[in-house]
Parts: structure tokens; sequence; C-alpha cells
């Protein structure tokens, strides 16, 4: 990505760092003018504060910049902050007219002499303060005037900005939160145990050394006609060599190679991601990708996922999927014997051949609606002009039929979009007219008011002229609204449309009704008078404005309702049931509002109708935060704890106390939005939020920022012994996913910034059931499968040196030939185990995604503890006696079978390994659960390699060679011909693993898990494969109906029918509409009231800056009507 | 269609490799391999155990200690390592026949061969016969690598110094008189210590090998006169030495001293009175060690050892047990098949 800079950097701007703006005004005043300039292209890495960019459309904003000119009029320009805030409307900010008026002239651009005064960088999205001086007039800045970085520029040609702050000082980074070094659980309990193992290789090696040193005075110092000591060393002496010396032949109990193994292990498991072809996505040519191979295992150890809505659940695409007219439903389809098929990539689509003008991205399955429209149906002609003339849509048309909408939310651009397809075209605008192609003739409607949407009205509607001078009024909005004011006439339809409503709530859709009524000339020239006369008033305006819009919106004739898809990326409902049924808490997070939020929560299946209670804390300060949050607690448990038991307690420590899950009966949802969570996050209430959260089933944070993901984030992994993951799209998210144990980015979108911060990337929210239920689950069962057999190898090895020392007198002889020693995790075990952590599955994926409460083990930590380590160690101490103390006694005193020796040193450690290695290889056979052909071998393999290598080294070849490395020439030959040899590893092998297999039996039998239940289930089913899972689309029986489009702000209108544009005609722009307007309207650009952490006003601007003309000029009436 | 191949540009291969589907045989501990296996195990394991005790029954052992601890003892003479060149008997009777071949033994107790340093100290490249180190033998035998005036030892180093030095002669006391049982010396090593491992340098004679070189300070005569009637049983070849120096795993151990194999008791010892004269040289005392001689016969499983037989007996005893329990296991709490 590259922006324009104009170069060098112009005079007269500068950055103030400091709340009061002293300290480098003097600098930046006296810089000299610069002359001659030019624009040239920039890596984003080079453009520094002070320099002034060009953006082109659809390009990322590089730095938090301060709007100077623009394309547009008024210049204005529109941006997409779905990466910011995750919502998905465009918003507009306005330059200052001081700077819009230099436009795209660079010499004026260059040579402006003015001087920036702002507050420090922060983190906060929604407000900004500072002052432009220029000429000795200051100007008043605010977030009205500021593109943030990580915003999307839209429908605006090009841009001016001055940098304002760059890299890491720009607000999007001030949110992004650190970046920690990840490791997981396992890792860390791996220190601990290896801290353990060091402790306890200290403790055996002092209990040998005490050995040595008691020996050597019994025993050591009478030996000495045979075995001299050497000179100056007494018992005490030998007993400290001895500890060293125990300290080398021991040290095989802390597994050097583990940490390499693990590794290697990690890596094979991460490459499986990467190749999953099941988590590839073909239309976007994007395979999985682990981006950090040593988190592996935590992924099948998921307690809590917080995702990003906006790009991650939703595709962030709005389509309209049905409708209901005049009592008849349309947008199904149906098959020849009547039934409802379902709707997919094959379904036959609506063919617009017909309609020239038609937008071919739409898509639409149900050609009775076609028909409908062909046939001229009066009812359907007026729902779809009704959505062609309803809206504050603006048209863009630079070649001749290619329609370009600019809508400002994506609910108002589906439903213009269907109409255009269906016939009804809105072409373009003026504020008094709006020209629409019906059925390929152009009428031209005078518009003579907009009654504008808001949150309270929940509607909005148009007053038109017809051509042939029909005055009418088209009204949309929420279907309460709608319904309050239809006609009488209505009843029987509004029943029918009522239930289509029900039904397209019931699968989670967007549901508007339409309605429209004829007014007389008389009546509505007498409302336009006092409308006009409301619209200028100084006093309650907009009381008045809205008694007026309640007087004529009454008496409404219904048409019908709308049902628009926020689309969920594919499979999301199910991803979602399948990770509750494993147990995994999903909190949404998300910047997008509470509406939205709620109606994506419902069509997630997240919250449902049925559920006990939905909380929804949406308070504007600490106190009522808090009660809400106790209500919200005395709810669910009622009686239960006194308050006092929500201060955080802190034991001596500095670890916060690990909050226990607590059961609940019934299902509650929980919805809070920023503000509130602002003061819940604070130190004395977020024990009670993570409390009262944790008791939810589902919680969803709306209006939050960047910084305050990572804040839930981290209260989770504060006061919650359990592993989270944070999965998201945009740049918001990406302190999120710095924040949690895994993060993972959703790839394949345009921005990276959350792909490149996160630990796993893939294309769809669906992936991640299989990235956890089977990838995660995989890795963590072969890391811990791994783990106990390592360890439990390593520790029987060397355990028989520890029963040997009371043999050879405490002296540091190893029982085993040095070879073996070597040779024996590299070369002999090394592969099998290896083997079994990269292969190893107890059921295969199928089965894995059919029994998600497989995953639970994994989350309870069931597999690898410290207690599963305890019981692996005693494991080995039991083998290590078995190992050596059987063919101790069976070489006792014995000879072979011609009567030479057989008890000596030298085939007396043969015997020994030999046992060993037959024995871990058993053991390996028997934790091994999936034997595949590569297994096999290795398994084998790594036996043949011992008797190979074994018989080789022992070869008088070999000995020949070198004398004094291959003592043991011999032995193997002399030894194992022996049949009492065989029948000794025979004994040895069967003793150290038929209690394992006898207790693992009984265990399956007393108290199965539930892995060996799924085994047996398929063990049973082997014959005849399950069903594949049900990918059939979760109908809900909800009866909730959302309200207006909720992604659209308020205001609007009033630009649309602005006369104002006239007086700044657009410059490239000929044709179409251009649109102007006091900014007011534009104010909430996300989050207009902000939040504040601290619980200061919002508000207060700094004094200093003083009210400009621009800000007077905005208080003043609109005329307009 | 060549859109189409870009597209999927990235799609990972689809091999049961990378998708992990590799076909694999997944056993499982269920009831019907668990239970019977464990009665055939336990079936199998008792019938070797049966026959490894009959075999371990079957063998003769016939162990006398002659340290000489006991003031009866006739060795008690000798147990004082002031006394030079001290020879004692061990009178005993067979009452029945000693079947053959029998192996005679000597065995020596809390002698910790197993010593680390004990059984380093040794030269294998001076062993093989590598004259270089006959001259500057390996550090490790020290304090046995130069005697007080800086000459070499060979063989050098602890376990070769301290070669076990008693000598033993069986007589069968027949009508009065002593009748001696022929011992066998040779085989008694392994066949790769004594054509292999072990050489002698090839000098002759032998002696000359050994020039400028001293023999170890405890034995009597160098290692180049250890058998001087047969050349091939001389120097570091020599049975015994191979014998010894094939260090014992554990304390206590025996060693073999020779074979009975010949003339009238080829098939064994038969009944009567015998008397074995001791050459007693090696002194135990000192560290509380014993010395015993032991004769014995072997059989398929080697020498007598019950041990194994027991072990198997217990072992398959137990198992065929645990196959009880786990099938009333079994029976009773049948795995749950239905919940889930």
């Amino acid at each position: 990505m590259q922006g324009q800079t104009a170069d060098p950097v112009p005079q007269g701007t500068a950055l103030d760092k400091q709340p009061s703006c002293q300290t480098w005004r003097g600098d930046s005043v006296n810089m000299p003018p610069f002359t001659s300039s030019r624009l040239r292209s920039e890596k984003w890495m080079d453009v520094h504060v002070g320099d002034i960019i060009k953006l082109g459309n659809n390009q990322f904003v590089t730095a938090d910049l301060l709007l100077l000119s623009s394309s547009e009029p008024l210049n204005l320009v529109y941006i997409e902050t779905a990466e910011l805030d995750g919502e998905t409307n465009l918003k507009v900010k306005q330059a200052v007219t001081v700077t819009g008026d230099m436009g795209d002239n660079i010499h004026n651009l260059a040579s402006f002499n003015g001087e920036v005064c702002c507050e420090p960088p922060n983190n906060r999205l929604d407000r900004f303060t500072g002052t432009l001086t220029n000429a000795g007039q200051k100007y008043s800045l605010d977030n009205d005037k500021i593109l943030l970085r990580g915003c999307t520029l839209r429908n605006t040609e090009w841009c001016f900005g001055l940098v304002l702050f760059g890299g890491p000082e720009t607000k999007l980074m001030q949110n992004c939160g650190k970046t920690t070094f990840k490791r997981t659980s396992i890792d860390r309990l791996m220190n601990v145990l290896v801290l353990c193992i060091f402790g306890f290789l200290a403790f055996m090696c002092t209990i040998l050394a005490i050995g040595n040193r008691i020996w050597e005075q019994l025993w050591g110092s009478e030996f000495t006609a045979f075995l001299p000591r050497q000179g100056g060393v007494d018992a005490s002496f030998s007993g400290f060599l001895t500890f060293w010396s125990y300290v080398i032949i021991l040290n095989t109990v802390v597994p050097i190679s583990l940490y390499v193994s693990v590794e290697v292990i990690r890596l094979g498991n991460s490459f499986y991601i990467d190749w999953d072809r099941k988590m590839y996505h073909a239309s976007s040519d994007t395979p999985a990708k682990a981006r950090t191979t040593t988190l592996n295992e935590e992924l099948g150890q998921i307690k809590y996922i917080f995702s990003d809505k906006t790009g991650t659940l939703t595709q962030n695409i709005m389509t309209f999927n049905k409708c209901s007219i005049n009592g008849k439903s349309y947008g199904d389809v149906f098959g020849y014997t009547g039934q409802r098929l379902e709707i997919n990539e094959h379904t036959d689509t609506v063919d617009w051949s017909f309609n020239p003008l038609a937008d071919h991205h739409f898509s639409f399955h149900d050609h009775s609606l076609v028909e409908a429209v062909k046939l001229k149906s009066p009812e359907v002609q007026s729902f779809f002009r009704l959505l062609a003339l309803c809206h504050t849509v603006m048209a863009e048309e630079k070649i001749e039929g290619e329609l370009l909408y600019q809508a400002q939310s994506p609910d108002e651009g589906a439903l213009v979009t269907a109409a255009r397809n269906f016939g009804f075209v809105f072409r373009s605008r003026t504020p008094e007219s709006v020209t629409i192609v019906e059925m390929g003739e152009q009428h031209s409607y005078e518009l003579l008011a907009i009654l504008d949407f808001n949150n309270v009205r929940k509607r909005m509607s148009v007053i038109v002229r017809s051509p042939e001078g029909k005055l009418c009024l088209y009204c949309k909005g929420a279907d309460t609204m709608v319904y309050e004011r239809l006609h009488q006439s209505c009843t029987k339809l509004m029943d029918v449309t009522t239930e289509h409503l029900n039904e397209f709530a019931g699968e989670g859709l967007r549901t508007l009704a339409l309605a429209y009524k004829d007014l007389d000339e008389e009546y509505f020239s007498w409302w336009k008078q006092r409308h006009h006369e409301a619209s200028t008033a100084l006093e309650d305006r907009e009381d008045k404005l809205d008694l007026l819009y309640e007087e004529i919106e009454k008496d409404l004739m219904l048409l019908g309702a709308t049902a628009i898809e926020d689309k969920l990326q594919d499979g999301v409902p199910q991803t979602i049931e399948q990770l509750a049924k494993a147990d995994i808490k999903i909190w949404v997070l998300t910047g997008d509002k509470q509406e939205t939020a709620e109606n994506i929560g419902y069509s997630c299946n997240m919250l449902r109708e049925e559920m006990n209670d939905i909380f929804i804390v949406s308070a504007n300060n600490p106190d009522d935060v808090r009660q809400e949050l106790r209500n919200a607690w005395s709810t669910m448990k009622p009686g239960a704890e006194e308050a006092a038991n929500f201060m955080p307690e802190r034991t001596l420590g500095n670890k916060p106390k690990v909050v226990r899950d607590e059961e609940v009966n019934g299902e509650y949802g929980l919805i809070i939005n920023g503000h509130s969570l602002a003061f819940a996050l604070e130190r004395s209430m977020e024990l009670l939020l993570l409390r009262t959260a944790c008791l939810c089933k589902t919680v969803i944070c709306c209006r939050v920022t960047p910084l305050q993901k990572a804040q839930v984030v981290e209260l989770v992994k504060k006061y919650k012994q359990a592993v989270t993951l944070a999965i998201g799209d945009g740049a918001n998210d990406v302190s999120m996913i710095k924040a949690a144990h895994i993060g993972v980015g959703i790839s394949g979108q345009e921005g990276m910034q959350a792909v490149l911060s996160s630990d796993y990337s893939f294309a769809q929210f669906r992936f991640l059931e299989r990235l956890l239920l089977v990838h995660g689950r995989w890795s963590y069962l072969r890391m811990c499968k791994f783990l106990r057999y390592f360890f439990y190898k390593n520790f029987t090895f060397t355990f028989v040196h520890f029963w040997y020392a009371f043999f050879c007198g405490f002296s540091a002889q190893t029982v085993y030939d040095e070879w073996f020693i070597t040779l024996y995790n590299l070369v002999y075990t090394a592969l099998p185990v290896l083997g079994m952590s990269l292969f190893d599955q107890d059921v295969n994926d199928m089965w894995s995604s059919q029994h998600p409460q497989l995953y639970i083990p994994g989350q309870m930590n069931q597999y690898f503890s410290k207690t599963a380590f305890f019981k692996c160690s005693l494991h080995s101490v039991y083998s290590s006696v078995v190992l050596f103390f059987i063919p101790f006694a069976a070489m006792c005193d014995t000879v072979r079978d011609d009567g030479r020796d057989i008890a000596d040193y030298q085939s007396f450690a043969l015997l020994a390994q030999t046992c060993l290695v037959i024995t871990v290889c058993l053991q390996l056979g028997l934790d091994l659960s999936y034997w595949t052909a590569v297994n096999q071998f290795f398994v084998w393999g790594s036996l043949a390699m011992y008797f190979t290598v074994t018989f080789t080294m022992y070869s008088n070849g070999s000995y020949l060679i070198s004398p004094a490395s291959f003592p043991f020439i011999g032995t193997a030959r002399n030894s194992l011909n022996q049949p009492n040899v065989w029948l000794t590893i025979l004994l040895s092998a069967i003793l150290c693993v038929l209690p394992v297999v006898a207790y693992r039996f009984l265990l399956i039998q007393l108290r199965p898990t539930i892995n060996d239940k799924v085994m047996f289930k398929v063990r049973q089913a082997k014959a005849a494969p399950p069903p594949p899972a049900r990918r059939a689309r979760i109908r809900r029986t909800s009866s909730r109906r959302s309200g207006y489009a909720f992604s659209h702000a308020a205001g609007y209108g009033d630009l649309v029918t602005s006369n104002r544009f006239l007086r700044r005609p657009a410059v490239t722009r000929s044709t179409a509409f251009t649109p102007l307007g006091r900014t007011t309207g534009f104010s909430p650009t996300g989050r207009s009231a902000g939040y504040s952490p601290t619980g200061n006003a919002l508000n207060s601007r700094p004094q200093d800056v003083e009210v400009t003309s621009l800000q007077m000029y905005r208080t003043v009436p609109d005329p307009a009507f | 269609m060549m859109k189409e191949e870009l597209e999927t540009a990235n799609r990972p291969d689809n091999t049961a490799f990378t998708q992990q589907r590799l076909p694999a045989w997944q056993p499982m501990l269920s009831a019907g391999i668990v239970i019977p296996g464990f009665v055939l195990i336990g079936l199998a394991f008792i019938g070797i155990g049966v026959a490894l005790f009959i075999a371990s029954q079957n063998i003769t052992v016939l162990e006398r200690d002659y340290t000489g601890v006991e003031t009866v003892s006739d060795c008690y003479k000798c147990s004082n390592p002031s006394v030079k060149n001290c020879t004692c008997k061990l009178d005993f009777s067979l009452s029945n026949l000693f079947e053959g071949p029998v192996f005679f033994y000597y065995g020596l107790s809390n002698y910790f061969q197993s010593q680390r340093a004990y059984g380093a100290s040794k030269d294998e490249y001076q062993l093989s016969g590598d004259l270089d180190y006959f001259k500057t033998p390996n550090s490790a035998c020290s304090p046995y690598q130069y005697d007080a005036n800086n000459n070499p030892i060979v063989p050098c180093g602890s376990l070769a110094n301290s070669m076990f030095n008693d000598t033993f002669k069986l007589y069968q006391m027949v009508n009065g008189t002593k009748k001696l049982v022929p011992f066998d010396g040779k085989g008694i090593a392994w066949w790769t210590d004594y054509n292999i491992k072990y050489r002698n340098p090839s000098v002759t004679p032998l002696k000359n090998a050994f020039n400028g070189t001293v023999k170890p300070p405890f034995w009597s005569k160098p290692a180049y006169e250890l058998d001087t009637s047969d050349p091939s049983n001389n120097g570091f070849v020599n049975q015994d030495f191979l014998v010894w120096m094939r260090r014992a795993a554990l304390p206590d151990f025996r060693k073999l001293y020779r074979r009975i194999t010949e003339g009238d008791y080829a098939s064994g010892l038969p009944a009567g009175n015998y008397s074995l004269e001791i050459a007693y040289n090696y002194p135990v005392l000192s560290f509380g060690g014993r010395k015993k001689v032991v004769f014995s016969n072997v059989s398929w499983m080697g020498g007598k050892n019950q041990f194994l037989g027991i072990a198997y007996l217990v072992v398959g005893s137990l198992c065929v047990v645990m196959s009880m329990v786990m099938l009333i296991v079994y029976a009773k709490f049948k795995f749950p098949e239905d919940d889930k």
C-alpha cells in the first residue's frame, strides 16, 4: 500500500504532544515556506507527521489525518470504519472550509501556512480535540475532521489529509495492545516439572552419594586389597565425587531431547493445519495457516472464545431475501410436491435479462415474484416503487446503465438494489426530485419531504408527488411502529403479514414493514406550512417536528414487509452450536450497535427466545452498572452470596484468586455496552462482571473499543484458569488477538492486520470448529500422550541405574552399555513416539465433530497434569523395579546351558537393556491407538534397529576396528542364544505391561470416559458409518423481530433535501445527485456518545479551543423547509 | 480451465497423509480381547513355569564354603593372610550319582567386581596383544599401571591383578586311596573371548613380548607362564584368566573353574566319598568376603535357578485370577452402551 505524499513537509504544521499547546508552536511557525511541491508515492513507513497525503477511493487511511480537502462537494468524504469498530455503514467526514477551498491545488496546499494544535496521542477512537490556526484565525477541530488509520475511503475520488499522528501514535495502534510472548500451559507446566525433576535428580544423587559414603566406609576401605583407593580420596570425598558422577549418569531424567521433540511435534501438527483441505476456502483460495507453530496443543483446551462480529460471524453483506406483498410471501422455493426446498448454490436463480439496469450480483430464487412484477400487479408495483423512492441512497452513474449506489447503511442499499432488479430502478436524485425507471419507463417524482429516521421513530417516510400529480406518503419502518399507524381496513392483511414477519424473524432475518398513504393537496400544503415553521423554530424544534411527523404518518395502508438477511458466514450457527456442545463459552465483542449485535446474537442461535432471561446492562454511571449487574446476579442465583464476595480477593502473593466455575439453573444471556463495560472493568467491579458473565450462556459486548476487547480477554485470563481464544478479522481485533492465549485471524478479506498478529488464520469462521474440535483435540491428545510416554520411558530407563547402584557399591557404574545410553533416546525409541505424536488419533475427524463432548477433557487438563505426571513417574518406578530385579533374580547364580558364564556384567547389561527396549515398545503399542503403516514401520523398525545395531557393535569386526570402543564383543551372541535369557525378557516385559492393561480395562469398565464411550461406538458403527453431520439450517421458533435497519444512522435525510449543495457543485461529477448539507446530522460516527473509562465528562472540550466560525455556522437553523 | 487452476493454486494436496486419513489399525482394550488374553497368557505362563521349575528341580547342586571362618573347618588354618602356600582339604560324600557333565565352580561373595573403578581398571588394547600398550598401559589401570621402578605392569589394572589364584584338585576316595578326578580346563571361557577379544602378541617365544614389563604384583608368576604346558592356554588366552576377566555383574558370583567330562567321570560323579584339595591363596576375609566351591550340572535352561520358574507360576496364576476379576467386573458393570 502506498500513499501519495506531497513532499517535502509543508511548513506550518506541527504536532503538539502536550495537552497544552506551548512547546512546539514556536518551531513550526518559523519554518520557511516551501515552494516547489509535487506528489510522489511513498511507502507507509515513510509517512511522517506533517506530511500531506493524497488518498484515492477504496484506499486504506495510512495514518491519523486531518482532512484538508476532498473531491466531493462541501469537502465531504465517506469512510467505512469496519476495520476500526466493526460498523458497516458509511460515515461522513468534512474538512474545514479554509483548507477545503484549496481543493486539489497542490501548490496551495503546500504553501498553506497553518498550525495544528491537538491532544496527545491516545486510544480514544471517538473523540478528538484540536485547533487549526491560519492567518490568526482559529478553527476548532473535532472527530468529524479526522480520518483515522484503519478506515477505508469510499465513494470519494480523492482527498488530501495532513498527517497528525503516524505509526505507533495513531489511535488504531494505540488500541493494539502489547505483543506478548505466548506460551502454552503445557509449556509452563513442563517448566515446573523440569524444575521438580531437577530437584528429584539432586535428591536421588544425594541418596546415592550418602550410600557411597557409607559403602566406602564399611566395605570400600576393606576392599583396598584388590581395589586400592586413589590417593587423597577418603570416603567423604568419594561420596562427593559420586554425587557428580550420578548427576551425569542420571541426567537422562531431565529430558533435554524433550524440548526438541515437542517442537518437532508441534511443527508437524501445524503442518496438518496448513494442509487441511477441509479448512481451505475455495472461493477465496485461502488455506488455513498456522502462523505460530508452538501453540497447537492449547487449541485442544480452549474454554472461552471471544469473537468479533462483523466480518467474522457475519459476511458484512446484506441481501434482500424475502418479502411479503399484500399477504403473499415470496422468496421461498418450492419443489414439485409443494415442499419447501433448501436454497443453495445450485438453486435456480432469477434471470434478470429483462432488465438492462439490473445488478447481476443480486440473486433471488423465487420466480413467482418476477412473474408478479411482469404481470403489473398494482400492489407489487407500489411495493417496489416504495423501495425505490423511500430511502436516502445516492446513485452514481458514470457509464450509462452502470449504476452505483452509495448507501449509508447496507440495509438500505440492499432494498434499493432489490427494487432496481425487479424493474424499479432508482436512477438519480436532486434535492427536489427522485428519478426512477419503472419497468423501462423513466419517471421523475417530486420529493416534497423526508421524514427522517431516528432511533425513537424507527421509521422513515418520504412524501412525493408522482408525475401524474398524485401526492403520496411512503413509509418503511419497524413493524411495531408501522402497525400502530395503519388504517383499520388493513386488519386482515396485518394478520397475514404478521405471520410472515414471524416466519422471517424466525429465520433470523431483519424485517421492515412497508406502508403508504395517499395525501390530499390541501392538507399537505397546510402541513408543509407548519413543518416549515417548526423546522425554523428556535425552541423545541425536534419535538415539534416529531409531533408533525406523527400527525401525518397515520392511517397508513400496509403494503407488505421485507426481510433482509445480514448474511452470516456459512455454517456459523452450526459451528456455535457445536462449540457450545464442547462446553466452550463464546463471547461476542463488537464495536457495533447494541441492536445489531443482539440481532446477530439471535440469528447465530446464541440468544434464544427460550432463554430464561437476557440481561442488558447499558447504564451510564458506575452505580447503575453495579446495580444492574447485581440484579442480574441475584436473578440467576437468588439468595446467593452477598456483594462483599465480589471484591477481588488478593492472597499474599500477587496472583489473583482463581474464580471457579459456578453452576446456574437455566440459560441466561448478558448484553453489555461499551460505556457500562468501561465502569464494569474497573477494579472494584471486575469480579462482579466476570462472575455474572460467566453464569450466562451467552455474553455480548457491544460498542466496545479495541482496547476494551483486550481488557475483557485479560479479565477472563486473570480470574479464570482457562484458555482463551480470540477470533476476528479487522484491525480492531488486533488487541484482543494479541491478548488471548490463541489469536485467530480471518484471512482472505481486505485487511491483513488481524491476520498478521494472529496465531492461526483461515477464511471462514466455521473452520474454527475443525481447528478446535479436530486439530486442537488431536494436538492436545498427541502432546499429552507424548509427554506421558516420554517421561515414562526416560524415567524407567534411568531408575534402573538407581537400583543397580545398591549392587555396585554406589560407584556410578551404569547398568547399560555406553552405546546403548547414547542411542536409546536417539535411535531406539525416538521414532515410535514421534510417530505416535504425529499420527495418533483416538477417533477420526468425523467422530470428533459428531461428539464435541470429546473436547471437554482437554479443557479440564485431564490428559496431562501434575497428577498425571506423578502417576507416570510411579509407573516408571514400578517398571524400573521389574526391569532390574527380574533379570537380577533370574541371572543370579545361573550359567549358560553349557556351564559357561552368563551372570557377568556385560550379559547382564545386554539383558537389562533388551528388556527395557522391548518393554517401552510394548508400552508404546499399548498407548498407540492408531496404527498406521508408518507407526508399524517405526515400532518394528526401531526394534529391528536395536537388534541390528547391538549385534553389529558386539561383533568381531567392530571390536577389531576399535577394541576400546566396543568391549562388549560377543555378548549378544553368547547371551541371546539362551532360552532363559529370552524367558527373562518375556517375563519382565509382560510383568511391566499386563498390570497396565488390567488397570485400563477395569477403568474402562468401571469409569468409562467419554473417549471410551465414543471409541466403543465407533467400533460398533464400523460396519455402518454414521450419517454426515447435520448441516441443516437451524430454524428458530422465535417470534422476535428486529426493528429498522439497524446500521442506519439518523439524519441523512437532511443532507438529501438540503438545498445548500447547489452552492458548491461537484467538481468531477456532472451527473447524479451531489450530497451536501449541514454536518450536524453526521455526528454519530459510530460512537457519538463516546465512552469514558474514567467517568469524566465526555464532551468537555479544552477551554482554549475557540468556537470557530464553522461551529457557529452549524448552530444556525436549517432553512430547508 | 486455466483460470480455475489458478484460483485453486493454494489448495492443499488431497493425500491420505496430509488429510490425516492414513488407513490404520485401531485396537481397543475390549473384553473380548483382554479377558481371553489374560487367560491365555496365564495358562502359557503356568506351563512355562512348570517346565522351568521341573528343569530347575532336576539340577543337582553341591555347594561348600571353604573360607575357613569356622574353626572346625580344615581351611581355618589358611584363613590367616600371613600363612603362605597353605593347602587345605574339603571332604564330602555323594550318596547318589551326580549326573554329568558336572561343572566345577568357585564362588565369591561380597566381592564387588561390579565396582566401576574396578571394572574399568584394565587395558583393552594391551589385552588384545598390542605391544605399544605393553610399554605404556592405559592410565585407567592406575595404581597397577607401573610398578615402583616405573616398569609397566602387564597385564595392568586391578581386575587382572586380583585374579583368583586358588587351585583345586578333586580326589575320589576309592577303597582308601585317592583317585584323581580329571578336570577339563578347556572351553570354560567364551569362544569370543578366547578367539577374538584376548590375543597374545604375535611374538615367539611369548616371553620376549614381555621384556621390560613386570607381572602384576599379586601374581606369583608372569602371564606368559600361566600354563607353560599348553601355549594355546598361556598368556592372555589362559582360560582361567579369561574367566576372571569377564567380571561379574553382582557382588555374589560364581565362575567356572573346570568341567568334569573325562574318563570314568564322563557321566558324572559316582556315589562315594570325595576330597577336594585346595591351594588356599586368595584372601577374602579382610573385606568380609566368602569363598565357595560349587558342583553343578545344567539343564536346557542353564544352571539352577528356582526364581524364574516360580515367578512364571506366580505371574501365570495372577493372570488367571485377574481374568476372573475382570470377567466379574465386566459382567457386573458391563460397559454402559446406551447412554450417549
